[in-house]
């Protein structure tokens, strides 16, 4: 293909993404103000951005995304403390490796979210029940990453370190964790994601405070138009968190 | 006689692994038997005890036979549409540029701030639950199979087309078969995201199904039943997931 016909090809597909918002956007219009459809069912888009505007002018998220915030960064800190260091042990030998590994990957295939009641019932509805939530379910990726990183290192590159005389230290800063880190890492973002979501997603169906908690209090409320507004903010400070941590991750790999 | 049973476990790790079960069910038994209030927590041999009389209590049964259900219909129904769709992108390199941003968009979004709104539109019923595990299931599907077809050589599709094969042909003969492997690793990965789905809908909804008895035996403090419930579901999870695993690698083998 030759390079004109090349941009015209991407100028076309940004067109038609372009076309398919714009569509969107004025079926949901047309919808609601020619076609009658409930504002119960679906808010009007004007609407919808006024209080979109008002939720981020007032500042009355503050407190929600607070909770959350704090919530997500205990869990995460918490889930790559034990994740880090369980995966790290396990690691050191490869029998370790086949005891351990089959274990956490067979946990990790049931959706730890059923286990959200139990945490109710032991933690409390508050901010609690949350974090170890997000804890146990962001603990299971980062586990899996790091036994896996730790226990790709070509055992070649080991012994060859050992025999030219590098101490534990060395063997583990220049040796190990350079060849690590990528696959740890892409495990902490996607620990990072998942913990993310249960945090979210447990405040929705159990909880006092939060963002999760405030959509579904305004959906209770049936303020449409406000719950849209405040989806499209969380999904906003989600897709914002997420990138942060892609960002992140893309440093991390080349910083060692 | 040392160095015999070094050798077995050697070469059974498996054995190893189920010690350090057996291991935290007992830690967690004697934890709930003697230190922890049984306001909280039961030990393991009282749930197992208790799994009949769950399964005894009024309404218990149907409701987990209608979360299978919900499952079994949310995983058909986002397999269908997301093969259809993975396809449909998939195929046409323009499709595929125009439209995966959307979908990856899409994908990255947290499903869950618009459980809500699936509750307003579809009641608290079955179909809530199933059209959400299909919004789960559907988009691991799409971009797999994208992915899988975007993987075809295009030596294949260039000598196949040269020998004459007809659109179908080249659908049937060459494309099939080079998806089989990311179709079912998409499978999984939307039996995965259908269970998320369902069982998040199941537990938002506190009047009926699931959600209901949680929430019940949580406030009357019943902590037997409930690891009894959650146990069942547990080992429905684990059978479904289970079964798209076996099925995926019985036929990924075919090369």
């Amino acid at each position: 293909m030759t390079r004109r016909a090349e941009r015209t090809q991407r100028i076309g597909s940004r067109a038609v993404q372009a076309g398919f918002l714009l569509v969107l956007l004025v079926l949901w219009y047309l919808a609601t103000n020619r076609w009658g459809v409930n504002r119960l069912l679906l808010p009007n888009p004007v609407a919808v951005w006024h209080q979109f505007v008002d939720v981020l002018r007032s500042g009355e998220y503050l407190p929600d995304l607070r909770v959350t915030l704090t919530e997500l960064a205990v869990a995460f800190v918490l889930a790559v403390t034990s994740g880090a260091l369980a995966g790290y042990f396990v690691s050191r030998t490869r029998y370790a490796i086949r005891v351990f590994e089959p274990l956490f990957a067979g946990i990790y295939s049931i959706p730890i979210i059923l286990f959200l009641p139990l945490y109710v019932l032991f933690f409390g509805l508050g901010p609690a029940s949350k974090i170890v939530l997000g804890t146990t379910i962001g603990f299971f990726p980062i586990v899996l990453s790091t036994i896996a990183g730790f226990g790709g290192v070509d055992r070649a590159l080991v012994t060859a370190a050992r025999s030219m005389g590098a101490s534990d230290y060395q063997l583990f800063r220049y040796v190990l964790m350079p060849a690590a880190l990528p696959v740890i890492l892409s495990g902490l973002r996607l620990g990072f994601t998942v913990a993310l979501l249960s945090i979210i997603g447990s405040e929705t169906i159990a909880s006092l405070a939060g963002l999760g908690h405030h959509i579904v209090e305004l959906a209770e409320g049936m303020d449409m138009a406000r719950m849209f507004a405040y989806i499209a903010f969380v999904a906003a400070i989600a897709a914002l968190l997420n990138g942060a941590v892609s960002l992140l991750e893309a440093r991390g790999s080349r910083w060692i | 006689m040392n160095a015999a049973v070094q050798n077995f476990l050697g070469r059974h790790p498996g054995v190893v692994r189920l010690g350090v079960v057996v291991l935290i069910l007992i830690a967690w038994e004697s934890a709930a038997r003697w230190f922890i209030d049984p306001l909280f927590i039961a030990p393991p041999s009282r749930v197992v005890a208790s799994l009949g009389t769950v399964l005894r209590t009024p309404g218990v049964p149907a409701a987990l036979r209608l979360t299978f259900f919900e499952l079994a219909v949310a995983f058909a129904i986002a397999v269908v549409i997301g093969l259809t769709l993975g396809l449909a992108v998939g195929l046409s390199p323009f499709a595929r540029r125009s439209t995966m941003p959307i979908i990856l968009l899409l994908y990255g979004m947290p499903q869950i701030t618009i459980l809500p709104l699936f509750i307003l539109y579809f009641g608290i019923g079955a179909p809530s639950k199933i059209a959400f595990g299909v919004t789960h299931g559907i988009f691991p599907i799409i971009v797999t199979i994208v992915a899988g077809v975007q993987n075809l050589k295009p030596i294949l599709l260039t000598s196949a087309r040269s020998m004459g094969a007809s659109r179908w042909q080249i659908l049937r003969w060459v494309i099939f078969p080079h998806m089989v492997p990311s179709f079912f690793a998409g499978m999984r990965l939307a039996m995965t995201g259908v269970l998320l789905g369902v069982l998040l809908a199941e537990l938002y909804v506190s009047t009926a199904g699931i959600g209901h008895f949680t929430t019940m035996f949580t406030d009357s403090f019943d902590p037997t039943k409930l690891f009894g419930l959650i146990a069942m579901l547990a080992a429905m999870a684990i059978m479904l997931n289970e079964t798209v695993r076996r099925v995926e690698i019985r036929f990924s083998r075919w090369r």
